[in-house]
């Protein structure tokens, strides 16, 4: 092959492995986050003596998960059990590919253009669906894998939870679409740009927005819908036979999960990378407008994530009847709702 | 060197055969009906290399609808297999071969 | 570069294929037939086809092959374990027949070879989202309605199946659980 699709490939290399360390970074900066923002809810400190106020506590956690000892439960199906925690982690990851992460970075003295999105799909919303329903196996598979009851059944209400809220998370990004009219992520993170912040989705979409954060902490498995992974309901759950790396596995395929959701959000709703004013004050395509839309994005991921650990410290549980009552029976019709109402606004205001 | 319409072809023909070995000699009707979600397959396959190879998008619409009705195939056909698991606790097929309950 | 591509996920498909009717365990034939679906759709984007692809992934691999498996976990299917004697000449014939099968295809595929078709993938434009969505809402929009009412009466029949109390067992309205 020539040199141009070698340098291609090498830097998209460059930018996935760039973007993994990214990702896996602020998502244990996010499990430390958890617990403090929650110690600070429930009036209490939060983990604080390793490292300045707990900054390095990441890291004695990765530290813990390796050397614990790793019990595999004897009449398990081995196969299966090595594979669950990596099909989920590889399902929460496979998505952050075609993430809009900002717009073209210019090197400043030279002529080079950095596109800040590692691939961009021309299908990239349903990519980011499909990735999502795969991530299910992960947790089916755990608990049946796992030659243990409350696994199963644990196992099985996770998976039928997510099944149902992945049909009104896709109904509410139906709006969307219909607002930007492609599929491809950082298209509709263009067409939010420009107007100061007054054409983000959320303004038109608001009801669709709603439906989506709730559908998303369902698919997430999080409070208040982390019934089947409580610790105090049906002994954790799907991931009650694993211990150390597997475990930890699964943990963070939940927060990668958490966070990916939360920039799927901030790219359909909140106007991706656009931040309000950086237009007029930089001016497009110059190093700084990218850093400062980069540096946006994550802020606003941020946010997303401070919402779900807020929510955490605050709601209880839903049982697991009301919560597919609720999926099935409240959220699924307002979710198509959402559709009329959106598809009604377009055709009477074409201003867009 | 590109891979040429025959390849595919192939590819699924080979598919189809392997789906209707399994069908033959699977006795589980759930291994079965795996097996006939593997025809379908090999079909849509078939669809979807001729929609590219003549530029046509009629066959890539084929596929949407063939997934659409084996989707639903799948629903009433695993509804029909718990209902008949209920009945006789066995899912082998050679168990359900007369229609008395 | 596109050959090596085909040969991966080619080999893919079929292994995970034989690996289908190979398994005795149900559960392990239906991680490899998610296997088989998606290298299907590592090779309908090959030909042009991304939308196809996803739809795909999202419905074959992640709702029909989730139906599937909850199945088999829920009804606790096991190996198959013993043969009955009276079914065992199914599996020579199995193979003798499908060896012909193979035979018939491979006569009409090396005719086909021979008148030359031009093999015009690559060139995006026909399995974007949107000629198939323009395709369908106006020239092929009589099968998609025959499909949404297909679809709803497969939600009625699934539903009808699998309540509680059988197909039978009339509107009993005073039972509330």
């Amino acid at each position: 092959m020539d040199t141009q699709t070698a340098l291609d490939i090498a830097l998209k290399l460059v930018a996935i492995t760039v973007a993994f360390t990214v990702v896996l970074l602020i998502v244990a900066y996010t499990v430390l986050a958890e617990r403090r923002v929650l110690g600070f809810i429930q009036g209490r400190l939060g983990p604080n003596r390793v490292g300045y106020g707990g900054m390095l506590q990441p890291f004695a956690d990765l530290l813990k998960f390796i050397f614990k000892e790793d019990i595999v439960p004897d009449k398990s199906t081995r196969f299966i059990y090595f594979l669950a925690p990596v099909v989920a982690t590889m399902a929460a990851l496979m998505t952050m590919i075609v993430y809009p992460f900002g717009p073209e970075l210019r090197i400043p003295f030279t002529d080079i253009v950095i596109p800040l999105t590692i691939a961009r799909l021309d299908i990239g919303l349903l990519y980011v669906l499909g990735i999502t329903s795969i991530g299910v196996y992960g947790i089916m598979l755990a608990g049946w894998s796992s030659n243990n009851k409350y696994s199963l059944m644990g196992g099985l209400r996770s998976s039928a939870q997510m099944i149902s809220y992945e049909l009104a998370l896709g109904m509410s990004l139906i709006g969307v679409i219909l607002l930007a009219g492609t599929l491809d992520l950082a298209q509709i993170v263009e067409q939010q740009s420009g107007w100061h912040g007054t054409r983000w989705f959320i303004l038109f979409h608001p009801l669709g927005f709603v439906i989506y954060m709730i559908a998303a902490i369902a698919e997430t498995n999080r409070v208040p819908f982390d019934l089947p992974e409580a610790e105090t309901e049906l002994v954790a759950g799907f991931h009650t036979e694993y211990s150390a790396m597997k475990f930890a596995l699964f943990f963070l395929a939940e927060y990668i999960n958490m966070f990916t959701v939360s920039m799927l959000a901030t790219t359909l709703f909140l106007g991706g990378w656009n931040v309000p004013f950086a237009e007029d004050i930089f001016g497009r395509g110059t190093f700084l407008f990218g850093l400062v839309s980069a540096i946006g994005f994550i802020l606003k991921v941020i946010f997303f994530l401070f919402l779900y650990i807020w929510l955490r410290g605050t709601l209880p549980r839903f049982r697991f009847d009301q919560l597919m009552n609720f999926g099935w029976k409240i959220l699924l019709p307002f979710a198509l709702l959402s559709i009329f109402i959106t598809a009604t606004l377009i055709f009477l205001f074409p201003n867009l | 060197m590109e891979p040429q319409l025959s390849w595919y072809l192939a590819l699924s023909a080979v598919l189809f055969t392997i789906g209707v070995t399994g069908v033959i000699i699977k006795r589980n009707v759930i291994s079965m009906f795996m097996c006939i979600e593997l025809m379908l397959n090999s079909v849509n396959l078939t669809f979807v290399a001729f929609a590219s190879f003549f530029q046509d998008v009629t066959g890539q619409l084929f596929v949407f609808i063939v997934m659409t009705v084996a989707a639903a195939e799948a629903a009433v056909g695993l509804g029909i297999i718990i209902a008949i698991f209920r009945n006789r606790e066995s899912l082998d097929v050679d168990d359900a071969s007369i229609l008395k309950l | 570069m596109l050959v090596l591509l085909f040969i991966l996920f080619a080999g893919m498909a079929i292994g995970c294929a034989l690996a289908v009717v190979a398994q005795r365990n149900p559960l392990y034939s239906a991680i490899s037939l998610i296997g088989v679906f998606i290298s299907l759709a590592c090779l309908y984007v090959m030909l042009a086809a991304p939308f196809i692809a996803a739809v795909q992934v999202i419905v074959y691999a992640g709702a029909i092959m989730v139906l599937v498996v909850f199945v088999i976990m829920l009804l606790n299917v096991e190996e198959e374990a013993h043969r009955r004697p009276r079914l065992k000449f199914l599996l020579p014939v199995a193979i003798a027949l499908s060896a012909v099968l193979i035979a018939e295809v491979a006569f009409i595929l090396v005719s086909v070879q021979e008148s030359r078709i031009t093999p015009a993938s690559g060139s995006a434009d026909v399995g974007l989202t949107q000629s198939i969505g323009s395709a369908l809402f106006t020239r092929y929009l009589l099968p998609f309605e025959i499909t949404s009412i297909l679809l709803l009466m497969a939600i009625v029949g699934a539903m009808t199946l699998a309540r509680r109390g059988g197909l039978l067992s009339g509107n009993d309205k005073t039972r509330r659980d």
